[in-house]
């Protein structure tokens, strides 16, 4: 197997809590951590050891923002990517429009998997992956928490509602990763140096040839009704007075 | 009017509950008609099932030795095929519509709406994002089809009682072969269903192994409830993935989740917004899911919770 492509989306930091702005007029994120998506750090370390392993000779890490996305790439590059790709783009691009960019950068890097997250922790939308699969005519398998590939074929387990579902896809094709696949490596400072030297390609999104889908959107923003506080009880026999006060247990 | 194609899901014999709350959704958009197709490899129980769902005009049944398990693949193009005509196409936001209905907005030439919460017009609904931390109004293009989930704790299924018209159909679509279903292999439980039951016990990291986790299956049983989870106690192995609560496992809406030693990050409570009453156990006064608990009880849960199973005996 010759290239995985990972993609890297640049998010508020999973330990931060986000706010509504004051006037309503959308999310404060001024000044907040940013971090790769978590599940983007799995897919790429899934890549890495897929590549360690010999399976895989080149891993590319792809983001798709604003130029401050170069912080992700970097630290991807850190932790063991062999090059990166910063597509130049407003960071507010719809869903299917960065399916499509990922399409043309498969068109020009003919990867043999796509690994993508299973989620951004930010809009939750849970969607380009199967969307690029769509696009691309490829397998999709979602929601990874293993992978075992064969040269051409990849088999995965699946996280799903039920429990765990094993499928097999031919490669080409896109994964999209769930929380239990793996535990990502930590950067090591003198590979952050070494991230330095690392090929780093940028390409604005209009010279990509993409065409802008019709973007849902954004109206208003609010933050979600708040759950009153509660009261603490003594013991537990306080305890199942107040839910037998609420018909809540007999 | 709304023509509302609804993507029902089954397991192969019978139909998901998350079907009635996907057609209760369909149901607040103006001047509604609602379809649902069923897609199986035999489907007639299910489309049975679909059509005595309350505000169904018609289900459509789509037996195919293909659609034996629902391979998103497989599926995706037999339904942009027979989206045509209609305005909206809604499948649930469980794994099989989270992993579905992108791949059929992309065939499609559109964005999706993910998990909607509520209507709030034909073209414009409400949704949760950044953990549900902040709620999105969002407004789809009115000359597109709109495709979307529907977030299943937010809605009351469709009561039953119905019998909407069956029909067979046929779709002209080219199915894929590169993708193979091999197995699944399902957490075997007597115990309710923890997208649907009333009550709800979960425990987390606390426990601190498979075995401990017993008193939280003895105090559930105690309770007629389903079993849940923190992601640490799942990551731990004390319990399988299907039973994760939050963020990125089940979001869910009982009348009550008791919590037991789990501390209430974001991504936990995310998950259990929409419950009627939340019962907080843990030892630390401070914990984080005391903000959310309407009734709070600190201690050490080893002492605790046997004292609560016997006190509800
Ligand atoms: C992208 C992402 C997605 C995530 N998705 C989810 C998700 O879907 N669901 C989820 O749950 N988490 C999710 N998490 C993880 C989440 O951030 C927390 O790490 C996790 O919920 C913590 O689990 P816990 O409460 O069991 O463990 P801890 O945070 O370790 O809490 C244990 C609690 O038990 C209490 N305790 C300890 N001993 C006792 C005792 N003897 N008696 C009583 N109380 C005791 C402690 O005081 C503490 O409050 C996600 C994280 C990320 C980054
Ligand atoms: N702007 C982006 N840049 C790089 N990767 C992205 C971007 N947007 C989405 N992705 C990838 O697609 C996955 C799913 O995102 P989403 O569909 O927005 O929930 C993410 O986990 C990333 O791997």
């Amino acid at each position: 197997m010759e290239r995985i492509l990972v993609g890297l989306k640049r998010v508020v930091d999973f330990n931060v809590r986000v706010r509504v702005k004051a006037d309503g007029s959308g999310v404060e994120t001024e000044g907040l951590k940013m971090s790769i998506n978590p599940f983007d750090e799995i897919a790429l370390e899934e890549a890495l050891r897929i590549r360690e392993r010999g399976e895989a000779q080149e891993v590319v890490v792809v983001s798709i923002g604003g130029s401050e996305c170069q912080q992700q790439l970097r630290t991807g590059l850190a932790m063991g990517a062999d090059r990166a790709i910063l597509v130049e783009a407003a960071a507010d691009l719809d869903q299917l429009t960065i399916a499509r960019v990922f399409l043309a950068l498969v068109q020009k890097e003919n990867p043999d998997i796509v690994l993508l997250g299973k989620q951004a922790i930010d809009n939750d939308n849970n969607q380009t992956g199967q969307m690029l699969a769509a696009l691309w005519g490829r397998p999709q398998a979602t929601f990874a928490s293993k992978i075992v590939l064969d040269g051409t074929t990849a088999t995965v387990t699946r996280e799903v509602d039920a429990g765990l579902e094993t499928i097999a896809v031919d490669l080409p094709a896109v994964l999209t990763t769930d929380l239990r696949l793996n535990e990502p490596r930590y950067v090591k400072l003198p590979d952050i140096m070494k991230a330095k030297k690392k090929p780093l390609e940028t390409l604005a999104f209009s010279a990509l040839d993409v065409e802008q889908a019709p973007a849902l959107e954004p109206v208003a923003w609010s933050p979600p009704p708040q759950r009153q506080k509660g009261v603490k009880v003594e013991d537990v026999a306080g305890l199942v007075s107040a839910l037998r006060s609420r018909g809540l247990v007999r | 009017m709304s023509r509302v194609l609804v993507i029902a899901e089954h397991d192969g014999s019978a139909l998901n509950p998350s079907t009635a709350k996907c057609v209760a959704c369909a149901a607040e958009l103006p001047d509604p008609e609602i379809h649902v197709a069923v897609f199986a490899e035999q489907g007639e129980a299910i489309a049975a099932a679909a059509a005595r769902l309350a505000k169904v005009a018609k289900v459509l049944r789509i037996d195919n030795p293909a659609n034996a398990h629902a391979l998103a693949a497989v599926l995706a193009p037999q339904i942009a095929a027979l989206a045509d005509g209609y305005s909206h196409v809604f499948g649930p936001s469980t794994t099989f519509g989270k992993d579905l209905m992108p791949r059929v907005a992309a065939l499609l030439g559109v964005n999706q709406v993910s998990d909607v919460m509520s209507v709030e017009g034909a073209h414009r609904f409400r949704r949760p994002i950044y953990a549900g931390n902040v709620i999105l109004t969002i407004g789809a293009p009115a000359d597109r089809v709109v495709v979307a989930t529907v977030r299943a704790a937010s809605w009351q299924a469709v009561e039953g009682g119905n019998s909407a018209p069956v029909e067979t159909a046929s779709v002209d679509a080219e199915l894929p072969g590169h993708t193979r279903f091999v197995e699944l292999s399902a957490g075997q439980s007597d115990r309710p269903d923890l997208q649907t039951a009333k009550i709800v016990v979960s425990g987390g990291r606390a426990l601190g192994s498979a075995e401990s986790f017993d008193i939280i299956y003895r105090l559930a049983d105690k309770l007629g409830a389903a079993v849940g989870a923190s992601r640490a106690a799942v990551d731990a192995g004390y319990v399988p993935n299907d039973m994760q609560v939050g963020q990125t496992g089940k979001i869910i809406a009982p009348d009550l989740y008791i919590a037991i030693g789990i501390s209430g990050a974001i991504q936990h409570l995310t998950g259990i917004k929409d419950a009627g009453t939340i019962v907080a156990i843990n030892k630390d006064a401070e914990a984080p899911i005391f903000e959310v608990a309407d009734l709070g009880l600190v201690g050490d849960l080893f002492t605790l919770v046997p004292q609560l199973e016997k006190a509800l005996s």
